[in-house]
């Protein structure tokens, strides 16, 4: 039986954020998922922006989370070895009644602590972002709304956590928690039982079904969902900050922003389900982000898109985020109601979660040992020629260009195959180093990843997956073996 | 870092590279050099195992592989040089071409002219933008063929062919010899894609339906393919409501066109059109940068490798004659133009340079029509004028002209019903 001083139940970037800052202490720390990788969920699915939290509630603990993490990310992405771009986002109003909405927002984001939002004229927007719409009348303008990269980031938390002794436990579900006199000891797992003093229920959207283990019910949680377009790099009509329309009572609504690779994020739908499996997009989700994103930027082309998505926002019911303790579950610590600003929250959490469990008793001692430093794959195309000739002949897999899209090698994928937190899918591949995330959608790589997995991995190629068991890439071979062998 | 000269840099070994290269070699260039990224040279033709190729080029029906095989000897006994395993980053703007390979590190191949043959992709679920689930088993009916025919890998059981295109009927007769169950075949025109003898000899020879006006409305499975939802369109190509029907399968194959790669291309600075997503070209196959050449797929989808031979032989030569100083200096322009049903010509342009020689004009209509006159009109002056039983948005049709009978000016090729 594993035996751990704390169990994070759930390895989205919260719960690998969590991971990472207990291993600062001295502590045996457990991380499970039920997924085949990190970042399974919400954290895979969003618009990958560090917000500065200017439009959180003000007073709450998503506000105070949010306004305190944006400020850490210069380090972090350094000390992870990410890429980190600093675009800001404009806050454009198009009508009267969006012109009258601005000094409110302002104050908002003043509440926030967040006092670095100015105005623009709707001149001085339209120079900063050529394509918007014309009828710009004004705006406000929020310099620290950035972007990431959100899979390297949950990546990479997880990678120095496991670096600093953390374990994980993927492709484990959490089946039930165990209680002795009001405190938790331990958990059942589709992958043995656990024995763990604390316990982080960092679930996100199935949170609530954890909760429910230790038999608290005070809440619930559906998927939001938001469709989302990503469009080709060369795409014509592009912007190079965060264009965020003026939210309504009923949604922050779509908004059009680069990624941090230079494509075009286009959405997302707000749509409440009840299916937490459900990531499909619909036509006329897509259709409505079209529409939307049109009213701030007449231009914008979504012919050139590349691929759709959708991601699925933990909704709790009722609203807000909220870290529990409670007396009679000890030991034990309740994440829920993360949403759209849980990217950015997740350093922040990290930090609060360790609080709260020493508030709780936990004992912590420093470790003298924690790096905080993760060193990344090391990246082809953002080599010189001169470095990008040394890597290959210190590694001629770097000489072999696997994807075409985005210039990654064999090398790379190797590396990403064998790395601490490993990829063993081909949308884990993607996800670390964008092989089949550009514009033929692995239609070429596709294919020599699979490969690569199988001659890595040492399985037949049936067995890789594109994500999930189940989601096998092919059926098996052409013709059997024995076939091959009298042939 | 490594540094190599040639003549004539040959960026892609397919069947256009093949082609151009030999060309290079015959019209005299030294050295000529193909730079490919696999490790062997053929390209596409290597995984296209099946007949009907070289039916006008060689007179005989070959499989890609032996079609590939003719040119790959041919290039090697005119001594064609080729670095394998090799892949372009980028076209310096001095005709310098930069490949990295795993034996050799980057290398600076430093050429006098450089031949663009890159070939196309397939586009994509996410180009047409098909709703639903992201499981596993879509697949672009190229990417299918390669894990068939090259990695010996089933890509599936039960399959479901979007489109109509000659890769997804040749697909589905693979897939069904292979064990497999094709379903269906669903091309939202009212037409087929590709070409008619695809449709005799990989549908309807095995019972295969064709369901011409329909579309894949939705993927289901959460993990792998459990099925699709497929409507019947209107005029506007947009769905019926209340025509959708679940057709349960494992696998989706696309085959919804293919597009010329031209990032390359395009780093260099290359003119390209908007139409065929290729660089502009004249007759020379030249591009608007003087020592770049284009031909193949990366310039226009071709339905027939034997057009490509073809029309590559003309790149290598005149990329031959570029590298040696030959070319002649043009002294005017003709701008092709397309007219009436015509959805755009290839060579976009013909230099007058004093030189006669036949120039064929290949150009594909926009929709599909019958007993049809096609006209070729320089300045007005009517050229050419030949009647066609019918035309076919999936076939290139072709016209020639001398060039000793072009003015200055303009082109126009016009298809139209005959009155």
């Amino acid at each position: 039986m594993i035996k751990t001083d704390v169990l994070v139940i759930g390895a989205g970037a919260v719960g690998c954020a969590i991971a990472r800052e207990l291993t600062k202490y001295r502590l045996k720390v457990t991380v499970m998922d039920k997924n085949e990788d990190v970042g399974g969920e919400a954290s895979k699915s969003n618009s990958a922006i560090i917000h500065t939290g200017y439009d959180a509630p003000p007073g709450t603990l998503e506000s105070q989370l949010v306004v305190a993490a944006n400020p850490m990310f210069e380090l972090l992405a350094k000390q992870l070895d990410i890429p980190y771009a600093k675009p800001g986002a404009i806050l454009p109003a198009f009508t009267d009644e969006q012109f009258e909405q601005l000094p409110a927002l302002k104050e908002k984001a003043f509440r926030n602590r967040v006092y670095d939002v100015e105005y623009l004229t709707g001149e001085q927007l339209l120079k900063m972002e050529p394509n918007l719409s014309p009828d710009v009348k004004a705006g406000l303008y929020i310099p620290r709304e950035h972007i990431i990269d959100p899979f390297l980031l949950v990546v990479a938390y997880a990678e120095n956590a496991r670096q600093n002794g953390a374990e994980f436990l993927l492709n484990t579900k959490v089946t039930g928690i165990s209680l002795e006199n009001g405190k938790v000891v331990g958990a059942q797992t589709t992958g043995g039982d656990i024995e763990a003093a604390y316990i982080v229920n960092a679930a996100g959207l199935y949170c609530d079904e954890v909760a429910e283990m230790v038999g608290k019910n005070d809440y619930t949680v559906n998927p939001r969902r938001g469709q989302f377009y990503i469009l080709d790099k060369n795409t014509g009509c592009k912007v190079n900050h965060i264009v965020l329309p003026i939210p309504t009572k009923v949604t922050k609504g779509k908004l059009m922003c680069p990624t941090i690779h230079g494509n075009m994020l286009v959405g997302p739908t707000a749509e409440d389900l009840q299916d937490k499996q459900d990531y499909s997009t619909t036509a006329e989700g897509l259709a409505s982000v079209e529409a939307d994103v049109r009213r701030l930027v007449p231009g914008v082309n979504l012919r050139d898109t590349i691929t759709q998505y959708s991601g699925l926002r933990a909704n709790r019911n009722p609203e807000g985020l909220h870290v529990d303790t409670y007396d009679d579950v000890k030991n034990y610590v309740n994440i829920s109601g993360v949403r759209s600003t849980g990217l950015t929250a997740s350093v922040a959490l990290g930090k609060y979660v360790a609080q709260v469990l020493i508030e709780i008793g936990m004992p912590v001692s420093f470790n003298p040992h924690f790096n905080p430093v993760r060193e990344g794959i090391p990246r082809f195309h953002e080599m010189s020629r001169e470095e990008q000739d040394a890597m290959i002949r210190k590694n001629p897999l770097y000489g072999r260009v696997i994807c075409r899209c985005e210039t990654v090698t064999e090398g790379e994928i190797v590396e990403a195959i064998h790395r601490p937190i490993p990829a063993r899918s081909v949308d884990a591949v993607k996800r670390r180093l964008r092989a089949g995330m550009g514009r033929c959608q692995g239609g070429f790589c596709g294919p020599r990843v699979i490969e690569i997995l199988a001659r890595e991995l040492g399985i037949p190629a049936e067995q890789i997956t594109k994500n999930q068991p189940g989601s096998c890439m092919i059926s098996g071979k052409v013709r059997l073996e024995k076939e091959k062998a009298n042939a | 870092m490594l540094e190599r000269n040639c003549d004539v840099a040959v960026i892609g070994g397919g069947p256009a590279g093949l082609a151009a290269a030999a060309a290079a070699k015959k019209q005299g260039a030294g050295r000529v050099l193909i730079i490919e990224r696999d490790n062997a040279l053929g390209g596409i033709l290597q995984q296209c195992i099946h007949p009907g190729f070289g039916l006008t080029y060689y007179n005989e029906e070959l499989t890609g592989p032996e079609y590939a095989g003719h040119f790959i000897e041919q290039a090697e006994q005119l001594g064609v040089e080729a670095l394998l395993s090799s892949m372009v980053l980028e076209i310096l703007p001095d005709a310098t071409v930069v490949c990295s390979g795993a034996e050799h590190g980057i290398i600076y191949v430093r050429a006098k002219s450089v031949v663009l043959s890159m070939g196309c992709r397939e586009r994509t679920r996410g180009n047409i933008q098909i709703p639903g689930t992201r499981p596993a088993g879509v697949y672009t009916a190229g990417a299918a063929q390669r894990l068939i025919n090259r990695q010996n890998e089933m890509v599936g059981r039960r399959v479901v062919i979007l489109g109509s295109g000659d890769i997804g009927m040749i697909m589905a007769r693979r897939m069904t010899l292979e064990g497999a169950k094709v379903v269906a075949v669903v091309e939202i025109m009212d037409y087929l894609a590709g070409l008619t003898r695809n449709r005799v000899q990989c549908l309807d020879d095995f019972g295969i339906p064709l369901m011409l006006s329909h579309t894949v409305t939705r993927i289901m499975g959460n993990w792998r393919v459990e099925g699709v939802y497929v409507a019947r369109v209107d005029g506007n190509r947009k769905p019926v409501p209340g025509t959708e029907e679940f057709y349960a399968c494992d696998t989706l194959l696309l085959s919804v066109g293919l597009i010329p790669e031209n990032e390359l291309s395009r780093g260099a600075k290359v003119e390209m059109s908007g139409i065929t997503n290729g660089p502009v070209v004249n007759q020379s196959m030249q591009t608007s940068v003087p020592f770049l050449f284009a031909c193949g797929n990366v310039v226009h989808v071709n339905d027939l490798v034997d057009n490509v031979s073809k029309e590559s032989e003309i790149a290598g030569k005149e990329a031959a004659r570029y590298a040696i100083g030959t070319m002649p200096v043009p002294t005017g322009r003709v701008t092709c133009e397309p007219g009436g049903n015509v959805r755009y010509i290839c060579p976009q342009r013909i230099d007058i340079n004093g030189e006669d020689s036949e120039i064929s004009l290949y150009f594909r209509v926009g929709v599909p029509d019958g007993k049809v006159g096609i006209s070729l009109l320089n300045n007005g002056r009517e050229l050419v004028k030949r009647k066609a039983v019918k035309v076919n948005p999936g076939e290139i049709e072709c016209v020639k002209v001398r060039a000793s009978e072009l003015a200055p000016g303009n082109l126009e090729i016009s298809v139209a019903k005959e009155g």
